[in-house]
């Protein structure tokens, strides 16, 4: 029994020293011990204030932009097979749901032409599935595994386009990830604490949206209603109108029509830095990736004198003029100012969003209410604690020391917990250790209680000590298990909250059966070790 | 210092008048959520745009609800009674579409700063301004008054000043001569300040906007999820006892929920995702107490086979009654602290557990336990009939015999 206590003695001991170190660390002053306490128990933003944005990918703008490249390369392989065709183009939902039904219909293909037409597709589009409408007619829509993997793509790049450019922030702590069931809902979640101010955040996430750079057909105009009445109000087939942003000094609307599958988008765009040229006017250098800049080589080969534009978010940033052919690797010229320069780098080198965002949930805690909360919560949690400890005391004299150092333990163990699973205390997490500090009084009361009637039935202290916590150990197992069981299915179905609630309880219930029995069953022999014959027990 | 020492109270030949008022409560629950079609989500569980809003003074609810009647579509505007803090008010939008998310944030502010605030004044409104903001409009006027302060000088100053603002004055100041105690502020910068800002009366502390899409996917995402964590407790518990037991204990916690929720419908109070984090907590709290009881009831069993059952169980629950008093009552007292010094957070949440703790102490006792007794009572019936009908199996149909006995 003597060796047995100190093996359990010496798994107490360390078992608290590593959890203290795990809250605070090894601290040399009062500061440091604050500091230490505030970065390994995480607040959540419930807690601690700051804002949290839930964005959906429009995945059908990026089928659709695939789609659209297909049709261009589709395209040039037929001309050079001597293919002939007379329409092909792709139908355009809008909707997430409908991502799956965006196709390409070719039409007017020679039957006597088909076979070459079919081996063209087989060989080069290996992703598509190509279905015959009639002799002429043909559709072509992605397979679905490679639709899928578009689209789970679509969804990462979306996510590390965003986070570079909330990194750029140098935000501590921000997180960006996968929200939702993961290739159905095509969401992201933004979490920033201590940003309370979501449009600001909204205008970064904002500028990394769709960039591209489209052939300009005809403007500027004053207006939209002018850009239509030059076309007879009706716009040609594959273009639209876009408005410039306005910059700086408002000088009137200006809308150009351009068209509407772009030269390159922002996918293709490597890198781009603000310089000056020769003659120290300000330029935008950029480079493109290796398929993007063959691509824009030929087309701007073919389009010498023509005009560029950067559009951003359908908004124009800049229009340019192309002077000679460029490759990988070209500069933006003639910008007014360094600003415009800085900017427009700024613009292309964001990368873009590989499709559309659409906002489905912000929520933006001011730090003063978390403090507030917080503030309350931890009053409430002292007044209802000082009460609890008080009852145990009177209720149970000595003994209710035990449960009170077991529960001052359980506490200890669980917030260790927290820090060293890196896990984020918020407010359903507090619920769950209210629920925790609650089983872990119950469990005290069901020892002591059990003790107390073994007393009574007339056993001497050492066996009804023995007796109680031996009976009371299996109802504990049952409720543990049982409340262990249910937040198995919590966190396994749960969203959010949910889970947070589910792991703070988990960790908590595995805390207190260690410090319920194991702790509080040591101290009762320490008690009771050396006097084998003690009468009463402070119960 | 002992209670209830050896008590030996007949509680389970008291079941009815309890499984009656169960009942009462149950259907008044069930009735009052039907009347009012269906429960009051918060904006977590159906969408919509929430703003809570503190103010200086005794908030003015008719001004605030004629001006924010000018958004369109529903609103709301509810004054923040019991517990903590007061002079909050809370701005509900309706959101019928994701894209309204903005505009409906915009609206809410502008009608705000239109009906409090000093919007013609070209100043910047101090308590409801970000660091970022606050820098750039002292930046000019501060080099000019001179005061000659560093870019990191600057923006320490407007980190200090809005981070006093919020830890200090609770998000809203009352004078710009509560800021002099701030780190680093002197007269000249008070100066500033006057000039440039203002302080409206009030201050947005927290903005919550769910399209109704994820409204509706979180809703019933709960609901699974506490469905399958019911389901999983049955089958623990069927496994280390009998699936009756399992039964019976989540029948109790069902119970205890629709009642909670009942009470939420009466007082008209939201169902938050914290009121769900409630919820699963009073089922935890509910399982426990049913459990114990129940292990008790196993143990007493092993001893005393021939004692019927109903006399086992009165032992059990009698035996237990000083843990459960005991344990209940600590537990509500927390739950009492939680709702009288928690504050507006923690309200709906407190609240749920104070009933949840009440409901779910008693269901162990006059639901769970009774349903095994019943079940117990008529398999035994039934048991008793068997060899009858096996004697005589043609003189009467089965059924009919069996349930003859029960009655």
């Amino acid at each position: 029994m003597k060796k047995n206590l100190t093996a359990r003695t010496v798994i107490i001991v360390v078992t608290i020293l590593v959890c203290i170190y795990g809250i605070i660390g090894i601290p040399t002053s009062k500061a440091e011990l604050v500091q230490h306490f505030q970065q390994n128990i995480r607040l959540g933003l419930d807690l601690k204030g700051g804002s949290h944005l839930v964005l959906q990918v429009q995945i059908q703008d990026a089928v659709k932009a695939d789609a659209d490249q297909t049709i261009d390369r589709v395209k040039e392989d037929l001309k050079k097979q001597n293919v002939q065709w007379s329409s092909m183009e792709r139908n355009d939902p809008t909707q997430i749901s409908d991502a799956d039904k965006v196709e390409i219909s070719v039409k007017g293909v020679p039957s006597q032409q088909s076979s070459a037409f079919r081996n063209v597709i087989a060989e080069k589009y290996p992703t598509y599935i190509l279905t015959s409408v009639n002799s002429t007619d043909y559709s072509m829509k992605l397979k679905p595994s490679d639709l899928n993997d578009l689209k789970s793509d679509t969804v990462k790049r979306a996510i590390d386009t965003i986070s570079n450019r909330i990194n750029q922030l140098g935000l501590a702590e921000s997180a960006v990830q996968q929200y939702g069931r993961s290739g159905a809902d095509y969401e992201i979640l933004v979490q920033l604490p201590g940003v309370d101010d979501p449009a600001r955040v909204k205008e970064l996430i904002g500028t990394a949206a769709v960039l591209e750079i489209t052939d300009v057909k005809d403007g500027p105009f004053g207006s939209k209603e002018q850009g239509l009445s030059q076309h007879g109000g009706v716009l040609p087939v594959n273009t639209k109108l876009v408005r410039m942003q306005p910059r700086g000094g408002a000088e009137g609307e200006q809308w150009y029509l351009v068209g509407r599958s772009p030269v390159i988008t922002g996918r293709e765009m490597r890198n781009a830095r603000p310089g000056q040229d020769e003659y120290r006017k300000w330029e935008t250098n950029f480079s493109l990736s290796q398929d993007g800049g063959k691509r824009f080589g030929r087309y701007t080969e073919s389009n010498i004198g023509n005009k560029l534009a950067v559009v951003l978010d359908d908004k124009i940033v800049s229009v340019a003029t192309i002077q000679s052919k460029i490759e990988d690797s070209g500069r933006i010229t003639g910008l007014g100012t360094e600003d415009e320069s800085v900017d427009l780098s700024r613009y292309l080198r964001s990368g873009s969003l590989p499709a559309g965002i659409k906002y489905m949930e912000e929520r933006s805690v001011g730090p003063s209410l978390g403090a507030d909360s917080i503030h309350e919560g931890i009053m409430a949690g002292i007044a209802g604690l000082v009460a609890v400890v008080f009852v145990m005391l009177v209720y149970y004299k000595r003994s209710g020391v035990n449960a009170v150092l077991a529960l001052i333990l359980n506490t200890v163990v669980l917030l260790a917990a927290i820090s060293y699973l890196q896990a984020v205390l918020t407010l359903p997490g507090i619920a769950g250790v209210i629920l925790t500090i609650g089983m872990a009084v119950d469990s005290n009361v069901l020892i002591f209680e059990r003790i107390r009637e073994e007393l009574r039935a007339g056993k001497q202290v050492v066996a009804a000590v023995e007796a109680g916590f031996g009976k009371a150990w299996w109802t504990i197992v049952d409720t543990h298990v049982t409340t262990v069981v249910s937040c198995a299915f919590l966190f396994l179905f749960g969203e959010g909250p949910v889970k947070g609630f589910a792991v703070t309880l988990v960790i908590g219930l595995v805390a207190n059966v260690f410090t319920a029995v194991f702790v509080s069953k040591t101290i009762f022999a320490y008690e009771l070790s050396g006097r084998r014959q003690m009468e009463a027990l402070s119960i | 210092m002992e209670l209830f020492k050896n008590t030996n109270y007949d509680f389970l030949a008291k079941k009815w008048p309890f499984i009656i008022a169960s009942l009462v409560l149950t259907v008044a629950g069930l009735g009052s959520i039907a009347a009012k079609g269906g429960l009051k989500f918060g904006i977590d569980f159906k969408g919509g745009a929430l703003m809570s809003v503190k103010f200086a003074g005794p908030p003015p609810i008719d001004k605030i609800r004629s001006a924010m009647s000018a958004i369109k579509g529903e609103t709301s505007v509810n004054e923040f009674t019991g517990g903590g803090s007061s002079n909050e008010v809370e701005i509900g939008t309706e959101l019928l579409e994701e894209t309204q998310l903005n505009a409906n944030r915009q609206a809410m502010e502008d009608v705000l700063s239109k009906t409090f605030g000093q919007p013609g004044s070209g100043k910047l409104d101090f308590n409801n301004t970000s660091k970022q903001t606050l820098l750039e409009r002292l930046r000019d006027p501060l080099a000019r008054a001179g005061v000659a302060m560093s870019e990191q000088q600057l923006k320490q100053l407007a980190s200090d000043l809005v981070d006093y603002r919020d830890k200090n004055q609770s998000g809203l100041a009352t004078d710009f001569n509560q800021l002099a105690s701030a780190p680093g502020v002197n007269a000249g910068i008070i100066t500033t300040l006057q000039q440039e800002c203002y302080l409206a009366p009030y201050h947005i502390e927290q903005v919550q906007m769910v399209g109704p899409k994820v409204g509706a996917e979180l809703r019933n995402k709960a609901v699974l999820a506490t469905l399958y964590a019911l389901a999983g407790m049955l089958a623990y518990i069927a496994f280390r006892f009998e699936w009756i037991y399992g039964l019976g204990a989540v029948i109790a916690c069902f119970h205890d929920t629709i009642i909670t929720i009942g009470l939420f419908s009466l007082f008209n109070k939201e169902i938050s995702m914290t009121v769900i984090a409630a919820l699963l907590t009073l089922v935890g709290y509910s399982m426990n107490d049913t459990i114990v009881i129940f292990d008790r009831i196993r143990e007493n069993l092993k001893i005393s086979r021939r004692e019927p059952l109903e006399a086992v169980m009165n032992r059990a629950v009698n035996q237990t009654l000083s843990r459960t008093i005991m344990t209940s009552g600590l537990t509500f007292l927390t739950a009492i602290a939680l709702l009288i010094f928690g504050g507006p957070v923690l309200h709906g949440f407190s609240f749920a557990l104070v009933c949840g703790i009440i409901v779910g102490t008693y269901s162990s006792v006059f639901v769970a336990s009774p349903i095994v007794l019943f079940w117990h009572n008529y398999a035994d019936a039934r048991k008793k009939t068997a060899p009858v009908i096996a004697a005589a199996p043609r003189t009467e149909p089965a059924r009919k015999s069996a349930t003859k006995v029960v009655k």
